[in-house]
């Protein structure tokens, strides 16, 4: 894309950062009320937003229709993925977070293999709507119309989800069981089912991240891995189960990837690992104490 | 009694299992014998696994970053000082075990699946470095052609597969055999103690957080010395070596192993490892669809608990407390609370 040097350089790179870590939120939000309400760490959940961006590749032709049908497309089968996921679960439900981790690292790898079957091993393009395909001025700057627009969705994403979970009965329902789950099964509320739900709606969250981020980090066979240590960082420096945490480390995250690098190139590939170090060591009694192993 | 028998036979198994290994490299062609000191090599990775998810009660999958960390420091720093393995079994067993300590403040107060989360993400961070520090690492592509060592001063350069292999299992049962030693001894006692009831030893006075963080460097020596042998058997490093892929392949060999036993996480690591290596033979395109099937149906195979209760039988380590037995034990592994 071309930049304008004139102004601030430095622009384009920080409004990624915003596009990229906004993506990466409404990604890992997923894995935080997995782990959050089910003590599950479900390393599956990168093939999830895979789900969707293979759809979004396979789905998307340049028109509304196809980007409205891909995202419906999308998030189902990412849901249903997420359910399933929880469905083998229940089953192991009683036994260690070992063999849950294992089941889920299972998983992905039976589900990746399966998108690569389906879809081919090479990395497939993806055409974003004809309207949004060109760019636009940004103070000056050239910048891709459809990554302001993703900025936009997605914020409103965020700020849905951020509704859900403190405004509506099912939102208070998932917030007491990170509490307490038993205190929620002795009111009444099967956690089986409660572990369902949280596992479709990281799917639906994950599905819906792969299509409309599918021009940002596309599909293809590294995509699961990269999604998944992207979250799994994001929600490790977010605080392990906090929204609003994961949203301040997320936007971070975005920014040390596009801006860091373009600051510091030869630097870049340490900043992560620098800024996941610092503040788990600052942070680490209170990590510990905020979640014991439940 | 019924105790005994088993102890005889796993006995029995043990010296099976060594035989066939001493024996391996007279009966198959080069490329298995290159491929088993390989798989050796990640058997000690598992041992370190273990010794971090069973007998500590930190379930970890990212041992991969001390191994990588050896494997590394190994090819990079060894091969300018000298040409002996040992010396750069050294080098790598600091590296590992600097690594491991660098990373102590991030696990010693967590426990569980929080451990399981950190850790990974260290294995990932890692590796990822790894892959872009190209001066030192040679990027993705590796570092290729790393020279021949000699085991100790004053032998033959280690040119066959064979020979690698054997100097492998040679220091594989020596590392093993100190970590079963010290199993032994009271430190393998406090650790299982910490594991099972952390509470109860802390108020005994014990501070639980720094055994916690000897093990856990400890466990780094022990897979940075694998990240040295695996150099010694591929002469050839990469990244694609320490991949996430591998640390769950670990877990579940140790898992299959019975988790808090030393020599059955090494046995199973061996197993899932070489499991592996012979699907991406037989199924090329399939195997990780196979792979993960196998995951899925190990995980719902494993009896009741997921693992089997610390004092039970199973474990190839003879003469520990009897389990107390009783509902309410925790999990031998993650479980703290």
């Amino acid at each position: 894309m071309a930049v304008d040097t004139r102004i601030d350089p430095y622009l384009v790179p920080a409004l990624d950062g915003v596009a990229y870590g906004l993506l990466v939120f409404v990604a890992a939000a997923g894995l935080v009320l997995c782990f959050g309400v089910a003590g599950i760490l479900n390393l599956a959940h990168g093939t999830l937003y895979a789900i969707g961006g293979y759809t979004a590749a396979a789905l998307l032709d340049g028109g509304w229709s196809s980007l409205l049908l891909a995202l419906a497309v999308g998030t189902v089968a990412a849901t249903a993925a997420g359910a399933l996921v929880a469905g083998l679960l229940t089953r192991v439900a009683a036994r260690s977070h070992l063999t849950q981790a294992l089941l889920t690292f299972g998983l992905a790898l039976v589900g990746g293999s399966l998108l690569v079957a389906a879809f081919g091993p090479d990395d497939p393009p993806v055409r974003v709507p004809a309207a949004l395909d060109g760019s636009v001025a940004v103070a000056g700057h050239r910048y891709a119309a459809y990554r302001l627009v993703f900025i936009v969705v997605a914020a409103v994403l965020a700020g849905l989800l951020h509704v859900a979970v403190r405004r509506t009965r099912a939102g208070m329902l998932v917030r007491a069981a990170v509490d307490d789950a038993e205190m929620v099964a002795v009111l009444g509320v099967n956690p089986a089912w409660i572990r369902l739900g949280v596992l479709a709606a990281a799917g639906a969250l994950a599905g819906a991240a792969g299509v409309l981020g599918a021009p940002i980090i596309g599909p293809g066979p590294d995509t699961a891995d990269a999604v998944l240590l992207l979250s799994l960082v994001v929600v490790v420096l977010g605080g392990l189960g906090s929204m609003g945490g994961t949203l301040l480390a997320a936007l971070a995250v975005g920014q040390i990837q596009t801006l860091g690098v373009a600051l510091a190139p030869s630097a870049a590939p340490f900043l992560l690992f620098a800024a996941m170090a610092a503040v788990l060591a600052v942070r680490a009694r209170g990590l510990a104490t905020a979640r014991r192993a439940s | 009694m019924r105790d005994e028998a088993v102890r005889a036979l796993r006995r029995g198994v043990a010296v099976l299992v060594l035989a066939a290994l001493v024996l391996a490299p007279w009966t198959v062609d080069d490329y298995t014998v290159a491929l088993l000191a390989r798989t050796l090599a990640l058997g000690l990775v598992g041992v370190s696994v273990a010794l971090l998810t069973g007998v500590a009660g930190l379930p970890t999958l990212g041992q991969t970053a001390p191994y990588a960390a050896g494997a590394y420091a190994s090819a990079v720093l060894g091969s300018r000082l000298s040409d002996v393995a040992v010396v750069h079994l050294v080098v790598a067993a600091a590296a590992g075990a600097a690594l491991a300590a660098a990373t102590v403040p991030l696990v010693v107060y967590a426990r569980g699946v929080i451990v399981l989360m950190i850790t990974l993400a260290i294995g990932e961070l890692v590796v990822t470095v790894v892959g872009r520090w190209r001066s030192v690492t040679g990027g993705s592509d590796g570092l290729a052609g790393v020279p021949p060592v000699r085991p100790v001063w004053g032998l033959p350069v280690l040119a066959t597969d064979r020979a690698r292999y054997l100097y492998a299992l040679v220091v594989v049962a020596v590392l093993v055999g100190a970590v079963l030693l010290v199993l032994h001894t009271r430190v393998g006692l406090l650790l299982r103690a910490g594991r099972d009831d952390e509470a109860r030893l802390r108020a005994s006075g014990h501070r639980v957080p720094a055994h916690v963080a000897v093990v856990h460097v400890a466990a780094g020596a022990v897979a940075g010395a694998a990240g040295s042998l695996l150099v010694v058997a591929q002469q050839f490093v990469s990244p694609a070596d320490f991949g996430f892929d591998t640390s769950a392949l670990l877990l579940l060999g140790v898992v299959v192993g019975g988790a808090t036993s030393v020599g059955g996480a090494l046995v199973g690591a061996v197993i899932v490892v070489a499991g592996r290596d012979w699907l991406f033979g037989v199924l090329p395109g399939y195997a990780p669809l196979v792979l993960g099937l196998a995951f899925v149906v190990t995980v719902y195979l494993l009896p009741g608990d997921g693992h089997r209760s610390a004092g039970g039988p199973g474990r190839l380590l003879p003469g520990l407390p009897a389990s107390p037995g009783g509902r309410e034990r925790p999990a031998p592994t993650g479980a703290r609370t």
